[in-house]
Order: C-alpha cells, then sequence, then structure tokens
C-alpha cells in the first residue's frame, strides 16, 4: 500500500475519531479538546495537499485563537457540565435521521455530479517556495481585494458587538 | 522522503532536544547565579566547583519527590497538561537555522545542514507553534481543580492571546524587510544591517511581547505568588513540576533563538565586522558560535528584568496590550511598509527613515501613556 | 495518490457530523463548536478542490471563511454570555423566555 494512503487514512480515522469524541463527550472542555485535535488533522491534511500556508494559518486562527476563547468562556463560566434536563424523546433518532439524509445528498452531489476520479497532482517542492506565497498574496490584494476589505469590516463590526454586548451596565459611569 | 532522510531528521531533532534540556538545567544555574551577583548575594556555589553541579543536585531531588494528585482532579488532563506545555517549547525552534549553507559539513556521504526544517512559511510556523503554548498552561490551572490554579490559568490565557497580536504584527516587519517568511532568507537579508537597527520599535514590541508569551516577569501574573499562590502550578510537585518548570526556560531559549534570528542577524556576524575573517562567509563554522552568544547576551537581559522590575498591575497589562502596543505595533507594520516601497522605488537611503519613523512613533506611544498614567482616576482605578 | 473523491467524502462526513451536533447537543458552547467543524470540513473541500485544479482561489476562500469564522466566534461567544450572566445556564432548551 502507498506510504502517503496509508497516512490518508490513519489521518481520516482520527479526524472522525476527534468529531465523535466531540459529539459524544459529556464535559464541555474535553469537547473543546476533541476540536483542538480535529483541526490539527485537517492542519495536516492541507500539508498533504500541498497548502502549508494555509494550515499554518489554521492552526494560527483555530487552535490558537477560536478554541483558546472557547477554553477560556468555559471556565470562566463553569459550564463544562450541564445540569441533567429532560430530553425530547424523539429529538435523537429525528436528528440521525436527518443526518443520514444529509451525508447520503452530499456524497451524491460531490461524488455523482462533480465525477472526477482522477488522482490529485502530486503537490512538488514548489509548494514550499516563496514564490508560490507571492503569487497566493498578489491574487489576494488584486483578484480578491473586496472581499478582503469586506471581510475588514466583518471584523470591525464583530469586535464592535462583542464588546458592546459583554460591557454590562457597570462601565456606565458618569 | 527517504529513510536516510527520516534519521537524519530524528538525529538532529534528538540533539537539539538534549542542547534545550542540557540548556534548561544551566538557565536555572545562571539566572540564580546571576539574580544573586545583581542582590549582591553569592547564589549556589557548593555542589561542584563554582556550584556547577548544583542543576543536578536540584534533578535528583525532584526526581525522588512523591508524585501526589488533588483528589478531585481531573486525572487524564492533570497528567498530561505538562507534556502539553513542553512540547510546544521544544519543537518551535525546529525551523531557525544554526549556520550558513556553506557551513553544512560531509557525514556517511550526506550534506548535513545547520537546520532542522527549511519551510517556506517559516514564520508562520513559529507564529502558529507560539499560539498553541497557551493550552499546557491552562489546562494545567484548570484541572487542579483548585480556584488559584484555575485563575492563573485563565489569566494566562488572556494574556497570551492579547500579547499574540503585538508579536504578530512584529513578525510582519520583519517579514516586509526581508521580503520572505523563510527564516533562511530573513538571516541572510540582515547581511547589510540587523533588522534590530532598522526596525527599534519592533524589536522592543518583540522582546514586550515574548516576555508576556512566556508569563516571565514582569509579566508573571498566571504564578503571581502574593496573589494566586504559585497560579497555575501549585497542585504540582515532583517531576510534573519539573516539567512546567523547563518548559519555562526552553521557552526562553527557543524565544531568544528567535529573537536573535529575526532581529539580531542570527548566524550571521554583526554587519561591521562582515568582510572580514571573523565573517561566516569568511570562516562559516563561526555561525553557531555566534548564535550562542547572540542567546547568551538575551537571556541576560531578561534575567536582569526579572531582577530589577516589579510586576505589572493586572488591568494595566492588558491596558497596555491592547491601547498601546497593539496600535504601535499597527503604525510600524505601516511605517515599515511605506519605508520599504520608498527605499524600492526611488533611492535605497530611504530605508533610514524607517528606524526614524518608528523611533518617532514609540516617543509617541509613550508620551500617550505617561499622559494617561498621570490621569487621576487611572491611577487609583 | 489520493483521489479528490476521498477527500471529498471525507469533507462530507465531518461536515454530517457537525450538524449531528447541532441538532442533538443541548450545550450552546458544544453547539457553537460543531458549527466550527462544518466551516471546518468546508474548507477541507476547498483546499483539496484547490488542489485539483491547481488554483489559489480555494485556499483564498478558507482564509475568508476563518474570518467569518473568528467573527462569529467572537459576537456567539458574547452573545453565550450576556446570556449566562442573565439565566445562569446556557443550556438551549432554558433559552424559551420570548416563546408564546
Amino acid at each position: 500500500m502507498d506510504f502517503t494512503l496509508l497516512l490518508f487514512f490513519l489521518l481520516a480515522a482520527t479526524a472522525v475519531a476527534t468529531a465523535l469524541g466531540l459529539l459524544l463527550s459529556r464535559n464541555a472542555v474535553y469537547a473543546a479538546l476533541f476540536l483542538v485535535l480535529n483541526f490539527a488533522t485537517v492542519a495536516v491534511f492541507y500539508l498533504l495537499l500541498g497548502a502549508p500556508f494555509v494550515a499554518m494559518t489554521q492552526v494560527t486562527v483555530y487552535a490558537g485563537a477560536i478554541m483558546v476563547l472557547f477554553l477560556f468562556v468555559i471556565m470562566l463560566l463553569g459550564a463544562e457540565k450541564l445540569p441533567k434536563g429532560e430530553a425530547l424523546p424523539w429529538q435523537r433518532p429525528l436528528a440521525i435521521g436527518a443526518a443520514v439524509i444529509l451525508f447520503a445528498e452530499a456524497v451524491y452531489l460531490l461524488v455523482q455530479r462533480v465525477r472526477l476520479t482522477a488522482a490529485l497532482p502530486d503537490p512538488g517542492t514548489w509548494e514550499n517556495s516563496m514564490e508560490s506565497l507571492r503569487q497566493m498574496a498578489g491574487m489576494l490584494f488584486t483578484d480578491y481585494l473586496l472581499p478582503f476589505e469586506v471581510t475588514s469590516l466583518l471584523l470591525l463590526v464583530a469586535m464592535i458587538g462583542a464588546i458592546v454586548l459583554t460591557k454590562g451596565e457597570r462601565a456606565v459611569r458618569s | 522522503m527517504t529513510l536516510a532522510n527520516v534519521i537524519e531528521w530524528l538525529v538532529k531533532g534528538l540533539v537539539w532536544v538534549l542542547i534545550l534540556l542540557g540548556g534548561f538545567a544551566y538557565l536555572t544555574y545562571y539566572e540564580r547565579r546571576a539574580l544573586a551577583r545583581i542582590q549582591v548575594r553569592v547564589g549556589p556555589n557548593r555542589a561542584g566547583p563554582w556550584g556547577l553541579l548544583q542543576p543536578i543536585a536540584d534533578a535528583i531531588k525532584l526526581i525522588f519527590k512523591e508524585e501526589f494528585m488533588p483528589a478531585r482532579a481531573d486525572k487524564l488532563l492533570f497528567t498530561l497538561a505538562p507534556i502539553i506545555t513542553l512540547t510546544p517549547a521544544l519543537v518551535i525552534t525546529a525551523v531557525v537555522p544554526f549556520g550558513p549553507e556553506s557551513a553544512s559539513f560531509q557525514l556517511f556521504g550526506r550534506t548535513i545542514t545547520w537546520y532542522i526544517a527549511d519551510l517556506n512559511v517559516g514564520v508562520l510556523y513559529i507564529m502558529s507553534i507560539a499560539s498553541i503554548a497557551v493550552y499546557g498552561i491552562v489546562l494545567a490551572g484548570w484541572s487542579s481543580n483548585n480556584k488559584y490554579a484555575t485563575l492563573g490559568g485563565l489569566r494566562s490565557t488572556a494574556q497570551m492571546l492579547s500579547y499574540e497580536l503585538a508579536l504578530g504584527l512584529s513578525f510582519i516587519a520583519v517579514i516586509v524587510l526581508a521580503n520572505s517568511t523563510r527564516l533562511l532568507d530573513i538571516v541572510e537579508a540582515q547581511k547589510g544591517m540587523w533588522f534590530a537597527v532598522l526596525q527599534p520599535v519592533g524589536f522592543v514590541i518583540f522582546l514586550i511581547a515574548t516576555l508576556a508569551e512566556v508569563n516571565r516577569a514582569p509579566f508573571d501574573m498566571p504564578e503571581a505568588e502574593q496573589e494566586l499562590a504559585a497560579g497555575y502550578h501549585s497542585e504540582y510537585g515532583g517531576m510534573k513540576f519539573a516539567l512546567l518548570f523547563m518548559a519555562e526556560y526552553d521557552k526562553m531559549i527557543a524565544i531568544c533563538t528567535i529573537a536573535a534570528s529575526l532581529f539580531l542577524g542570527g548566524y550571521r556576524e554583526p554587519w561591521f565586522l562582515r568582510d572580514t575573517v571573523l565573517g561566516v562567509d569568511q570562516t562559516p563554522w563561526l555561525g553557531p558560535l555566534y548564535v550562542f552568544i547572540k542567546v547568551f547576551i538575551l537571556l541576560f537581559g531578561m534575567i536582569w528584568v526579572r531582577a530589577t522590575w516589579p510586576r505589572i498591575r493586572y488591568d494595566r497589562l492588558m491596558a497596555f496590550g491592547w491601547k498601546i502596543l497593539l496600535p504601535l505595533s499597527l503604525a510600524l507594520v505601516f511605517l515599515t511598509s511605506i519605508g520599504m516601497l520608498l527605499a524600492e522605488q526611488v533611492n535605497p537611503l530611504y530605508q533610514w527613515g524607517i528606524p526614524l519613523a518608528s523611533l518617532a512613533a514609540g516617543f509617541i506611544a509613550i508620551l500617550g501613556m505617561y499622559q494617561t498614567l498621570r490621569r487621576k482616576e487611572y491611577a487609583r482605578a | 495518490m489520493i483521489p479528490l473523491t476521498y477527500y471529498l467524502v471525507l469533507s462530507a462526513i465531518l461536515f454530517t457530523m457537525g450538524a449531528l451536533g447541532v441538532l442533538i447537543r443541548r450545550n450552546a458552547l458544544v453547539i457553537f463548536m460543531s458549527v466550527e467543524l462544518m466551516l471546518n470540513a468546508a474548507n477541507l473541500a476547498f483546499v483539496a478542490f484547490a488542489r485539483q485544479y491547481n488554483a489559489f482561489s480555494g485556499q483564498l476562500f478558507v482564509f475568508f471563511v476563518m474570518t467569518v469564522a473568528a467573527a462569529e466566534v467572537a459576537v456567539g461567544l458574547a452573545l453565550i454570555v450576556a446570556i449566562f450572566r442573565v439565566k445562569h445556564n446556557i443550556d438551549v432548551d432554558q433559552m424559551s423566555s420570548l416563546k408564546g
């Protein structure tokens, strides 16, 4: 068996297992840690796909910032374990049924309609060159300049929103 | 990828990890002796000549201590946390070059270079490893099931997230100056002039932000003993504590190595020795020696800061990070980019506008800080 | 080498698991995490397509998705903290004050 294929299946198993851990763990801190592992695994997939820049950004942004914030809020609120409440009896079977339908649809659309059976081209050494980074940056600041600026606006709005929401009454001081 | 490649990486990695472990032991000795000198004491001088065996005595003591665990602690995470803390400190320097390409040597028919990995996204690698370094401390604090430990972990999370922004932006100033994110390119770009000279304020911001990242004085809020007992490691003892301790000192060594590579020319000689026999172009094997000297001096700087500065108050720590360092480093990125653009398009002499403009920006920031601190409500808040 | 289909199926599995998490969990924070998992699955598909067509657009889209995720988390966590202050609970079943 091909080494890369073996690596792929190993990583895929890890990704699915950590996602399952997120779904099933009782403790929210463990759920967050499973998700961190999942993000790290996906970052390795990006490396396999010849996208080192995206892989590093994935680790920095998702694992290093977003999930740290999640952990911070979980620990701050002490919300790692919820008291048991009465669950809706039909919720779980219905959700699983809906998920199965969603999965079937997604696979049908992606695999049948895209119809790509060819193997991915081998990532060469080019991905590890400065030239590839320069090209990507060039595209980001020319072809995708408008979306780039829009995301900066989005981040500003999110920042103001977060500050306003968490400020509370005590900050009003004359 | 061949088997020989894998073996080469393993051996190099092992050698570097062993250097870091030995470095940790003697860094504690170095720190205790230097602190003692600054405080007009003698410091450890009993074990062995000049106390040189003191770290080994400490290690033996820690190994034979009883391992204990709080009854209500989260057993799995309590055990894992020290390992999670130590790992980023050991792997973060994988992309740092310790010698020029010309210093590579032949061994068993293979060309051995002076770096472990050559990544085109080297700076981003450092950034991403630095950003996941927070997990160990926050998990150590939370899993101890102790109020003070949890508070220490939370403090460290907030602090590291806040100072990461300034740290990342000071990286960007370096990337702009070197026109590359590859560590080898960055070091070679400092052949003419160190980036610490071209971007002095960026260097200072980097040093401040890394002090906060490794929770060293004056930013050691997560383990402030007057407020939080010992913070996140209150419940730790024996080898687990030794691992947390080792992580802190290995992080110091790691960031000093990175600082030397990004701002002080890494393995390059000081710029005024470039064409002499002391330059690495003529004597390549001097490269690792230069890295060592630079790291040694930077480490002394960190110990000096610890010996002389009081701990900063927590609200001021956050205000300093968000209201002063972040805008200042954003301004520096802007000024650096403009300066590089002018230097490339108009006249190379314009690159000297970068240090002048950044010093002016730094002066304005200090002035603003002084004015804010003089305001009465803030002083007593 | 690995066929594109493998990546797409993996992405579909992760996306479905994220959707399942949103549907069955009641802790608002875990629901948020499941949304992140779904975004992440979409990113994986983007990068796989970028590889297939040798185009950077797919990788650049990942950046935009990450930005949206960061913005969403900032506002979402702020909302959760605000709700926790009032109700001292983050069970989504309890957030029914507006129920007629």
